[in-house]
Order: structure tokens, then sequence, then C-alpha cells
């Protein structure tokens, strides 16, 4: 009873508020969870697949899963209509998924942050060319676009990253812009300024460390919107192209098929569904447990 | 607010303009109109013709000028796909679009603004909890995906809906759902920390103080005031599904502007996705102008800051 009392009067360290708000929230450490098994997946691909992604085999064309009754154990979750292994697939498709989310997000965090943050740190003349920005960029419709780019330029997966890391930067900068803004006030930045560091110092050693949370929190809402982008441009047939096992791409493939083996869609639709609400819960938790007053 | 108002009009105005520079460098940049318009097979003293025929031999800036001065009387040139004037195609599917886009926004609304007020009713209860698994599950879906799974559940093994077409009203209530359910769940998210915010200050205390039954408060005080940001993310999401419609719209073959977009992309018809581009464009400038004066009409904040 002592020891409790006594544990209970030190007031625990900083390090493990955090720890204990994090495992405290449920949908942090299921967003995390799923996310990492998804990464591990993407990673240990040629190891976890049991076939190869590519290979064909007609006379095992369009077996369904093992749920249904005629499904197998050889192909767990059956086989698409050129007979290749489905879970394969999808376990290759994570790699498309995660490479695009990510890259997109860098390019774009890229571009968006340093816009912002140099609209919130200059104000005047250098927000107002930025807020311009901001807006053209949100009147030119993102799939349209994307689409128009794709089919002029030729589909492939660098391309579709390159104009979605081009296009999607408008988040970025909107938050960057508002964080910078309330940070740039604060006495630490103004006490920066007096001892007369330079701008790139604050901007980097002060206001960047200190604007991070939102970042980050910023940062995976937009790989799940970039995951779903691309899943959208590959469903159109603009985005990456066949054989790639990506996730949009297999539901395209597969839609004239759909009516008598629906597992064709809702298996490729239900992982692109899990990875973006996973990816989206960690965001939505690592905002709630960097909050201040760590709300849940 | 006049100040305001003129302030937001020449920031529209100047993105509008913005916009339509890209639009025509897209199609400058994507194909030679000129070897287009003369056709397959065309020898090279055609193409000159129809180069010199057209004026795509003059300036840039004079060209974008005078198509710009054209575009402005919806005159976008001829389909290099149709073979017919882009403005009739587009207009002659316009109607389709913006009557899914109204059904989709109000399903959206029907769907978001009760739940919204329900969960600020009963913030931390299940029913707060139900909305809150409603919206991040709605931000993770696929729409198209989500479109494929209305087709198999409510056209093919309960036959309730057709699935592809535009010919009936019935025909667009599985496209209006499935575009609906992107826009619902920011709409169900403001309307909640609105109502939230609204509910907790004194003039709401006030009213219940003094005796006023709970729907008078809710609806004639609350409500009243939480709605009006809710009006203005409508505004510019409605901007977003008339973009997002061409997943949708491509789906269910629905025959709007939408699937239009994706013809014409698929066949390099470059002057239509142009015209689609600016089309959209100028809608969401106009209900994002809209919105803002809403909001600066609402919250004096906004229009001096």
């Amino acid at each position: 009873m002592a020891a409790v009392l006594a544990d209970e009067l030190v007031a625990p360290s900083p390090g493990a508020l955090l720890r204990r708000r994090v495992l405290g929230h449920t949908g942090l450490l299921i967003g995390a969870g799923v996310l990492a098994a998804v990464v591990f997946m993407a990673l240990a691909a040629p190891l976890l697949a049991p076939y190869d992604p590519y290979d064909q085999d007609l006379a095992r064309r369009l077996i369904p899963p093992i749920w249904h009754g005629e499904g197998t154990w050889a192909h767990p979750l059956g086989t698409d209509m050129l007979g290749r292994d489905y879970l394969s697939r999808l376990i290759y498709g994570a790699r498309i998924s995660l490479l695009i989310g990510f890259a997109v997000m860098l390019i774009s965090g890229l571009i968006g942050t340093a816009l912002g943050v140099a609209a919130g740190y200059f104000g005047g003349k250098v927000d107002l060319v930025v807020t311009y920005l901001i807006t053209v960029r949100l009147a030119l419709p993102v799939v349209l676009v994307a689409l128009a780019i794709v089919a002029l330029v030729g589909s492939s997966l660098w391309l579709v990253i390159l104009v979605l890391g081009l296009l999607k930067w408008d988040r970025f900068a909107v938050v960057m812009r508002s964080t910078t803004m309330q940070v740039r006030e604060l006495d630490y930045v103004v006490a920066a300024r007096a001892t007369g560091a330079s701008t790139a110092r604050i901007v980097l050693g002060e206001l960047l460390p200190n604007v991070a949370d939102a970042l980050v929190v910023v940062a995976t809402l937009e790989m799940a919107s970039a995951i779903l982008l691309e899943a959208a441009l590959s469903f159109l047939g603009l985005g990456v192209q066949p054989p790639l096992p990506s996730w949009g791409l297999m539901i395209s493939e597969a839609k004239s098929y759909m009516f008598f083996s629906a597992w064709l869609i809702t298996i490729p639709g239900a992982a692109l569904l899990a990875l973006v609400l996973a990816i989206n819960l960690l965001g939505d938790g690592i905002r709630d447990v960097t909050a201040p007053e760590g709300r849940n | 607010m006049l100040a305001y108002t003129a302030k937001r009009a020449l920031l529209a105005a100047l993105v509008a303009l913005t916009v339509s520079a890209a639009c025509f460098m897209l199609v400058h940049l994507s194909t030679d109109v000129a070897v287009a318009m003369a056709g397959e097979g065309a020898r090279s003293e055609d193409i000159e013709f129809v180069r010199k025929q057209y004026g795509f031999d003059r300036p840039l800036a004079v060209q974008y000028a005078d198509w710009l001065g054209r575009a402005a009387r919806g005159d976008f040139g001829e389909s290099l796909y149709f073979r017919t004037p882009v403005g009739a195609i587009v207009w002659a599917r316009l109607p389709t679009t913006l009557l899914l886009g109204a059904l989709a926004m109000a399903i959206a609304l029907a769907l978001s603004i009760p739940l919204g007020v329900l969960a600020a009713m009963r913030p931390n209860t299940w029913v707060d909890r139900l909305t809150l698994v409603i919206a991040v599950v709605g931000q993770a879906m696929p729409s198209f995906w989500f479109a494929l799974v209305l087709i198999l559940v409510f056209g093919l093994h309960l036959g309730w809906l057709p699935i592809s077409g535009s010919e009936t009203l019935a025909h667009f209530v599985l496209p209006a759902i499935a575009l609906a359910y992107y826009a619902a769940p920011a709409i169900m998210r403001l309307t909640r920390s609105g109502m939230l915010e609204v509910l907790a200050s004194d003039y709401i205390r006030t009213a219940r103080a003094k005796g006023l039954r709970r729907p008078a408060v809710l609806f004639k005080h609350a409500l009243r005031n939480a709605i009006i940001p809710v009006v203005a993310l409508a505004a510019v999401q409605l901007g977003f599904m008339l973009g997002g419609s061409v997943v949708i719209e491509t789906v269910f073959a629905l025959n709007g502007v939408g699937y239009l977009a994706w013809e014409a992309i698929l066949h390099n018809d470059f002057p239509v996705v142009q015209a689609i581009v600016l089309l959209v464009a100028l809608f969401y400038i106009v209900l994002t102008f809209l919105a803002d004066l809403a909001n600066g009409w609402l919250d004096p904040r906004i229009r001096i800051g």
C-alpha cells in the first residue's frame, strides 16, 4: 500500500506519460499493428508468397478462396482469371501501395512544408503568393488532372508517383502555414531571434522540431489518400500497368468477372480498406496522444 | 464586408485565370492540334494549311488570349474524337452530373447532419462511437470499390436497382449513394464539433436556464449557429464531388461529364478534357467563393483578419 502511494507521488516523466497515452489508445495500437503487418508483408514478400505473382496457369483459373467450399489450400485466396495465385499477388501488391503512399508523401510533404513554413514564417507577400498557389491547386480536380497527365505522358509507376506528389502538397502547406504562424510568436522563437540566430537556424532548429507532431499527422493522412488515389487511377486504367499486382489494378482487371467470382474484387478492396484505415487510425492516434491536453 | 467580398472576388478571378492558363497549356503541350485536326494520313502541306488556317502558328500568348475569348463564350473548339463542338457535348452531359451531385449531396447531408447532432448531444456514448466508426471507415473506403460492392449487393443479389446507364432516376440511386459516402464523413465530423462548441456556450446555458424545451434549444438556438460552417463545407465538398464523379460515373456508366472525361482521356481527345477540367475548376472556385462569403458574414473575425 505504502509503496503504491509513493509511486503515485512521484510525477511520471514526459516519456512515461507519452508511453501511457500510446498504450491506452486502442485506435493507435490497432492502426500501428495492422500497418506493421502490411509493411512486414511487403518486405518479406518473396518469403511469404507461395507462388510467383506473375505465373499464369490457365488450367487452374478462377479457383475460389478456401471459405467457398470448392477452395483448396494450395491457393488459400483462390486464383484470378489467368490462373495466378491471388494470395501471392495480394502480398506483392502491398509493396506497390506502400511505395506509392510513402514516395508521394515524401514529395508532396517536401513541397508543402517548404511553402507552408515560408508563408507562415515570413508572412506578408510570401504568404499572399503561397495562399494564391494553394487556392489554384485546390481548384484543380486532382483525379481529372492526374488522369489527363498520365494519359498524356504514358502511365508508369514512377510517373504516377511524380504526378500525385506534385498535386497533393496542399494539405501540408495549409497545416504547416497555420502551425508555423502560431509557433512563430512563441517566446523561444522570439528569444532565438533576439540572440541573433539566422533564419535557417530558427526554422530548422526551433520551428520544425516544434511543428513535427502536426507534420506527422498530415503525413499519415496524405499517405493514406495517395494510396487510395493510386488505386482509383489504376482502376480507371491510367495508373500502374499490368501485370503489376497493384490492388486497384487487380480490382479493375477482375471487374468483368465480379458477378460470378465476387472474391476477385472483395479481397483486394478489403486489403486497401484495411491498410488505409490502419494508416488513418495511426494518424488520428498520433494527433490525440501528442495533443497538449492528451485527449482521447 | 464589402472590402472582404471584393478581396475574395479578386482572388477568385485571379485563380480562375491561372487555372484557364493551365488548361490551355494542357492541350497545347499534349498534342499538335493541327496534326490531329488534319486527320490520319494527312500530308505535311495539309497540316501546314490547318496550322495557318486556325492560327496555330501565332505566338502562344496571342493564341491563349484568343482561346480565352472564345472559351468565355462557350466555344471550346471541336472534339477530336466526336468531331462535334466541345461545348455542345459537355453541355448535353452536364444535367446528368448536376443531378448526380445534387442527389449525392442531399443524401450526404440527410445522413451526416442528424448523426453529427446526435453524436454531439451524447458525446462519448455508443451513438458517438458509432458515428466515429462510420466516419473513419468512410474516409478509408476506396470509392470505386464501394461502388462495385453496392452493385454486387443491391444490383445483383437483391436485384433492387439498375447498375448501369442513366435512363431513369433509379439509375442514379446507387451512384449517388457511392458519391455521398465520400462526402459524408467530413460533414458529420464538422457538425459534431460545431454542435459541441455551441452547446457548451453561455447562451445555450441561458436558454436552458430560462426553461426552454430541449428541441427548441437544440434546433432554434444551437443547430442554427452550428450549421453555417457546415453549409460552407458542403459547398466545397460539392466542388470536390464533381471532380470525383469521374470515378463513380465510369463505374456505373452514368452518362455525365465525368464519364465523358474518362472517354475523352482514353481517346486522347484533349479539347474535351480541357473544357471539363476548366468547368469543374470554375464550379469549385465559385462554390468556395460563396462559402468564404458565408463564413465571413457569419464570423467578423474572418473578414477583418
